[in-house]
């Protein structure tokens, strides 16, 4: 009886997974299906083709749009980093007041509204005279990213203790020498983790880059923002297909192959 | 000592892309076209339908939000019944679309409610009535669980994960039933992770435009939608920022309230 | 706040992003842009509606100049103003319609174009640098680049399946019978002058009244749209999405196209409503900001070439006043009418003018008040 009720119980459970896995991959599905339909209909199928992934690769707008979101996204993470692991080696030397003041400042962006942040910064690349494109992505992009690395930053430096760092001083070595030698490769982690947050977050972002790209600035989100208000059209699929398929294979080599990197 | 100068260009960015961009919002909504100071923009929100638009985004991202935790908490009590881990396989399955870019979820949903799309494809298909599902409030309030959802999911499970099944086991040998352990047990165990979860879906709800726009057929009007027209559109920016320091009111106010609950969580937890 | 929750699933995932980081594709492409910019002939920057150009014509363009091209696209003309009006981006060349070029023109916004620079000008019908004059009295700042009409397109097959007869005027739009079934403009003055034209008002109104009335018919009318969308009508409508659509006359030669060869099994129409329509027109101007502006200057002469706009009009497939490209149309073409309509069967239509800030204000208003009811 009680064997019974317990694979009621598992059964019922694993329709709720199956259940919300449908929810969540249903559309994905679709997507995938339709991006090699022949027919431009989304209930007929008319034939299999690979038209539609041609005609993304060779679209100029799309491959540029890519381009853009990677050096964007590789950009802005890397000075993120730098400023970022800076402030947070600052941060961590404070004294309570500073400290919670520099850390409540990193918290502003993380806690408003990406609109109202989108919208605060164009204001001011407009005030300012700075015309909207390339450059002003880049700096959007990098004050958002800041707080990431500071707050993958900030623990490992409380791990790390002071007496190393002074030790070497004591053995003759200078303090930028002793950090890169005692300090940073406790850090390191952190830094590391910081840097690819940032460049996960940029990649991923629409709003802040909607409301500040400019002449001829796309990237990946605001393009298919523009291709979806014009309506829908195969080459969309194609293209989330193609993304779809590289995340998938990223997060399947770094979640399942090798587990040492995991540890960090 | 000189370890703090490091904080230099921190300070600079954050002054010059945070706090001086800030400023701007506050004297463009504070002022008018001709730039004399006035309450005008803000008091706007009382305005019909800038009040509609309001109350609709706050009465839609509470149903999506409800919704979301209904559908995540059972889901992340079974992954944790199941005793998985945060690489295990399953648990990727349901973090993975929320890897894929958000537009491109959105506009799925899109080929799937359309009058001619998927769904009613397949309802057609097996005879039965086609149901018009796009460009209502509904399409808006499904567009906003499929995104958020995985939001909501992840605290809640990461909290769980935490729980020790002793405490479980002995709220069970006390002769707890299934409901007295959840309200007595779970719920106040999870708080933290409830709450950071609903703000992880409340306040992209409340502030979208892209949702709405796209599932919407721009029919349905909500604040993040208006103020987006104020400054796309109409080219109103004093009123575009006058809207967007009420929207920042709201979140603030409903940061504190839901900061007040998880303070008497995590007073309960110990 | 969505981010930071992103960042807790992160500590699990972000070796994949390694990956990404570590590909290096992304610094090669980074110092080929900064490389472009310094090539000799110089840069213009082209601001445009969407799909309004052949891309191909962008690439012929840069090869025989040397010229590096940034094209991007706007939605309405409403969107783009502003944008111009900050300054924040130096377009070059930009192609808004009629009444924005008035607005721009009186707001100061445009440089006088030196037609010098322009010798293909000769090749537009001099009919429409006539029909231009209603925003360019003196042709001083603008090139017609495409005209047409705005009007309605009906699905044959939905509207029997309705019982509704084919519409031949704008009132047509308020049938109950159409419930959930009409694509409008999503764009202030198409949306009012539907309504306007309805009501046998002038579509450039000002009155508070006539224009209350308007928004009140459009209030009305909203439980039988489906949506308000822009570009959007033509794929919805060949998707079989809705019965009626307010559409541009441009659309209808790809519509035509495509349901034919798609063989959907219905057919689409193209009908300029009774009560007459907006009769709109599209120019190239320069904005008084402009970096390039003699750059600018040879983007128009070249799209004024006649068989350049020809491959213009045979992609976006709008009337082009482009005479030189016009003859070297087939006959069958030429007398398409849903294309070319004779200009006297436009004789109750109207070019949009620019009506004031004042009025752009009360028209915003009015506007948001319907969409949010």
């Amino acid at each position: 009886m009680n064997r019974w009720k317990r694979n009621l119980k598992r059964i019922w459970q694993d329709f709720y997974l199956v259940m919300i896995m449908v929810f969540l991959y249903a559309p994905i599905a679709t997507m995938m299906v339709l991006s090699f339909n022949k027919s431009k209909s989304r209930t007929q199928w008319g034939g299999f083709t690979l038209r539609w992934y041609t005609e993304m690769f060779s679209s100029r707008n799309i491959t540029s749009a890519l381009v853009n979101t990677l050096v964007i996204a590789f950009l802005s993470a890397l000075i993120a980093t730098v400023i970022g692991t800076a402030a947070s080696i600052a941060i961590n030397s404070m004294k309570t007041v500073p400290r919670t003041i520099f850390m409540g400042l990193a918290n502003i962006p993380m806690l408003n509204a990406e609109i109202v942040t989108g919208i605060s910064l164009m204001l001011a690349f407009i005030a300012f005279g700075i015309s909207l494109g390339f450059k002003t992505v880049l700096i959007s992009h990098t004050t958002f990213n800041i707080p990431f690395v500071i707050l993958s930053v900030m623990p490992k430096l409380k791990q790390t203790s002071r007496t190393t760092y002074e030790a070497a001083m004591d053995l003759g070595a200078g303090p930028v020498y002793a950090f890169f030698k005692v300090v940073f490769p406790d850090i390191m982690p952190g830094v590391l983790s910081g840097f690819l947050m940032a460049f996960t977050m940029s990649l991923d972002d629409f709003i802040i880059t909607h409301f500040t790209r400019g002449a001829g600035f796309n990237t990946l989100s605001t393009l298919i923002y523009s291709e979806v208000r014009r309506g829908i059209k195969p080459s969309m699929y194609a293209l989330s297909t193609v993304i779809f398929v590289v995340v998938l294979a990223l997060l399947l080599i770094s979640n399942f192959a090798p587990k040492k990197r995991q540890e960090n | 000592m000189n370890r703090k100068l490091l904080a230099g260009p921190y300070l600079i960015w954050m002054i010059g892309f945070v706090l001086i961009p800030l400023a701007l919002i506050f004297y463009y909504g504070l002022t008018d076209r001709s730039g004399a100071f006035t309450l005008a923009n803000i008091v706007s929100i009382a305005t019909e339908e800038h009040a509609k638009a309001m109350w609709l985004s706050l009465g839609l991202s509470f149903v999506s939000t409800l919704i979301c935790l209904l559908l995540a908490y059972p889901l992340a009590m079974i992954l944790r019944s199941r005793g998985m881990g945060r690489t295990s396989f399953i648990v990727f399955i349901f973090v993975l679309p929320m890897w894929m870019n958000f537009l491109l979820r959105t506009m799925a949903w899109q080929t799937l409610l359309e009058k001619n799309g998927v769904i009613n494809g397949i309802l057609s298909a097996l005879h039965l009535p086609v149901q018009s599902l796009i460009n209502t409030p509904g399409a808006i309030i499904l567009g906003m669980v499929y995104n958020f959802l995985p939001f909501m999911v992840l605290p809640v499970y990461n909290v769980l994960c935490k729980i020790d099944d002793n405490t479980i086991n002995a709220a069970r040998d006390l002769g707890a039933n299934f409901w007295q352990t959840l309200f007595r047990i779970w719920l106040p165990l999870s708080l933290p992770g409830i709450i950071s979860g609903i703000t992880m879906v409340f306040i992209p709800a409340l502030t979208t435009f892209v949702i709405s726009n796209l599932l919407g057929g721009s029919k349905i009007l909500l604040i993040g939608n208006v103020i987006e027209q104020e400054f796309n559109k109409s080219g109103n920016w004093n009123l575009g920022s006058g809207l967007s320091l009420v929207l920042m009111a709201f979140i603030i106010i409903s940061m504190a309230i839901l900061a007040k609950y998880d303070k008497t969580g995590e007073g309960s937890m110990f | 706040m969505k981010k930071r929750v992103s960042a807790l699933s992160l500590a699990a995932l972000t070796a994949a992003s390694a990956l990404l980081a570590g590909c290096g594709s992304g610094q090669e492409a980074a110092s080929s842009n900064a490389g472009g910019a310094s090539k000799g002939a110089g840069e213009l920057y082209v601001y445009n509606w969407g799909e309004y150009i052949d891309e191909s014509v962008i690439d012929q363009f840069e090869e025989e100049t040397g010229i590096t091209v940034h094209y991007d696209m706007f939605e309405t003309n409403e969107e783009m103003y502003p944008i111009i009006e900050a300054g924040a981006v130096n377009y070059d060349v930009v192609c808004p319609s009629d009444y924005m070029i008035q607005k721009m023109r009186e707001n100061d916004l445009l440089a006088e174009i030196n037609f010098d620079n322009v010798p293909n000008i000769d090749q537009i019908d001099p009919a429409y640098m006539e029909m231009a004059q209603a925003f360019d009295p003196e042709n001083k700042y603008a090139v017609p680049y495409c005209w047409g009409t705005v009007g309605i397109l009906y699905n044959t097959q939905r509207l029997e399946e309705l019982g509704v007869e084919p519409p031949t005027k704008w009132a047509d739009l308020w049938d109950e019978r159409l419930k959930d079934e009409i694509l409008m403009q999503d764009s202030v003055r198409d949306a009012f002058m539907v309504a306007l034209k309805k009501d046998g008002y002038s579509m450039n109104s000002t009155d508070e009244a006539e224009l209350q009335q308007a928004k009140q018919d459009l209030i009305d009318q909203k439980p039988l749209v489906q949506a308000y969308v822009i570009d959007q009508v033509r794929d919805k409508m060949i998707g079989g999405e809705a019965a009626v659509g307010v559409i541009y006359s441009g659309e209808m030669l790809y519509i035509q196209d495509e349901v034919a060869n798609l063989d959907l099994g219905y057919s689409l129409e193209y009908v300029l409503p009774e009560e007459g329509t907006n009769l709109w027109l599209d120019g190239w101007v320069i904005p008084k900001n402009a970096k390039n502006k003699e750059n600018a200057e040879k983007w128009i002469d070249f799209l004024c070439r006649p068989e350049i706009a020809l491959a213009n009009f045979e992609y976006i497939t709008y009337p082009t006043p482009n005479k030189g490209a016009f003859e070297l149309l087939d006959p069958e073409m030429q007398n398409n009418k849903v294309v070319f309509p004779d200009l006297d069967s436009l004789k109750n239509s109207e070019v949009f003018e620019y009506l004031g800030e004042d009025a752009d204000i009360l028209y915003n208003e009015l506007w948001k008040e319907v969409k949010s009811n």
